[in-house]
């Protein structure tokens, strides 16, 4: 049986990691490799890296992380933030990345989602769409980290770029996220009920019942969270026994 | 031993490279290259393969005497082969994804579309599944039954003789996730990216 997959994320910005995990046994908690590895070692399914740098000149840094991330993490590693070109992607994965994630370049031009998935595979092109509710069951596609609106309905969207060779979709709601209030489980349930892959679900989690909602009510096919284990809350493992206890099947 | 992991253009190879070159630490000469002679004088090979099965046999192909060499030197000289993924797609008569497409006809079968039961299950297969291990096999040594590895795909190899299916796991219904004949080896699931266990596959097959 297929297990439901806990993502860690990692946001690094000038290659250091903003809201990292505060454990005392780091030696540098602003190292995204050395962060990476306690995930992985704890029985991170997956590794996910935000890249939140403001600038473009710094790209060279992410990649550099990726490197030496790869070389230390044996489990699938997505890299998200920046990702405008074909360049981009080809850069990210000879350095040892195995998605990429897209989000305003997918949006700006959906052909771009095409064009990697056809080049690439859809196994490594994941599309991020950050959502935000508009009326009652209507949500629309935000881009630059929730400023700016589209007028691009979210479902819409999300069946858009299946069709063009998505491999998966990592749905933020932009109404949850940073709030600790749990998923929107409305969005993710509408949007796992309108595509026939897998989305991992994003923004809003607080406690280890949010990622259950996520899976069971949301119908998510992996859970992604950023602080409850940044912060020493949670380890990955409380995540997952948590999960198993409830019945919800994971890589133990 | 020199191990060669074939570079013929097929995607994303890095992470192999990176998990090979972490088991084969100080053991092992790793080479990664297309170059034929290379390929004929090592002892072991890797053929990995991401994109669809079409990209890679297309691939294959565009380098003047790979395939001929890659069967002399798995089917008639009988060395080890690990196919991961699409790599282990290839060894089938025939594949269905993008186009109608040739295979290398190593292991007679088929690479057609996973069954989704109508939308029942999500496309592509990605993520933790647990094998089913069907027949004893050399890179499953020490290797438990039900052990996770982690799975990208939408395309399954259905080979006429089961008799080398080595593992299967369930998703949808049961896939084959490795397969085992002489010294020909096959994992769908990808051991690069499968944490300890998987390194265990890769070392039990640097071990052979």
């Amino acid at each position: 049986m297929l297990k439901n997959r806990i993502i860690p994320c990692l946001d690094v910005k000038n290659g250091r990691v903003v809201k990292g995990i505060n454990f005392v046994e780091l030696k540098d908690a602003g190292d995204p490799v050395e962060q990476a590895k306690i995930y992985s070692d704890g029985g991170a399914d997956e590794i996910c890296f935000l890249d939140i740098t403001a600038s473009n000149e710094n790209r060279e840094t992410i990649v550099d992380i990726v490197r030496k991330t790869a070389k230390e993490c044996f489990v699938p590693l997505t890299v998200g933030g920046g990702v405008r070109s074909i360049q981009n992607i080809t850069d990210l994965l000879l350095a040892g990345a195995d998605k990429v994630s897209i989000n305003t370049a997918a949006v700006k031009n959906v052909d771009f989602v095409k064009e990697a998935s056809k080049k690439f595979g859809s196994q490594c092109i994941v599309v991020a769409i950050d959502a935000k509710q508009v009326s009652e069951n209507k949500w629309e596609v935000f881009t630059h980290g929730g400023r700016n609106k589209t007028g691009i309905d979210a479902v819409d969207f999300a069946k858009k770029v299946e069709e063009n060779g998505a491999g998966e979709i990592l749905l933020t709601s932009m109404d949850k996220d940073g709030t600790k209030s749990g998923y929107d489980v409305d969005l993710l349930k509408t949007i796992t009920n309108s595509t026939n892959i897998p989305v991992i679900a994003s923004g809003g989690v607080g406690t280890l019942d949010h990622l259950y909602d996520g899976i069971v009510k949301g119908g998510a096919s992996a859970v992604l969270a950023a602080s409850i284990f940044h912060y020493g809350e949670y380890k990955i493992k409380d995540a997952k026994e948590y999960l198993n206890s409830k019945n919800v099947s994971v890589r133990l | 031993m020199n191990v060669t992991i074939v570079d013929y253009q097929s995607g994303n190879i890095s992470s192999v490279i990176n998990s090979f070159t972490e088991v084969a630490k100080g053991k092992v000469y790793l080479e990664v290259t297309s170059d034929i002679k290379k390929i004929k004088s090592s002892d072991k090979i890797v053929l990995p393969g991401q994109g669809s099965f079409k990209s890679c046999i297309d691939s294959l192909n565009s380098i003047s005497g790979l395939v001929d060499t890659l069967k002399e030197f798995a089917i008639i000289n009988k060395k080890p082969l690990l196919g991961i993924c699409v790599g282990l797609q290839m060894f089938a008569d025939i594949g269905y994804e993008e186009a109608e497409t040739k295979g290398l006809g190593w292991i007679s079968g088929k690479v057609s579309k996973i069954d989704n039961q109508k939308g029942k299950f999500k496309l592509p297969h990605i993520g933790w599944n647990e094998i089913e291990i069907q027949k004893e096999s050399k890179i499953f040594k020490e290797i438990k039954n039900k052990s996770h590895m982690y799975f990208v795909h939408s395309y399954e190899f259905i080979p006429e003789d089961k008799s080398v299916i080595s593992a299967t796991t369930n998703y949808s219904s049961n896939i084959v996730c490795s397969i085992e004949r002489d010294n020909l080896f096959g994992t769908q699931f990808h051991p690069e990216k499968s944490d300890k266990i998987g390194l265990k596959v890769i070392d039990n097959f640097l071990k052979l």
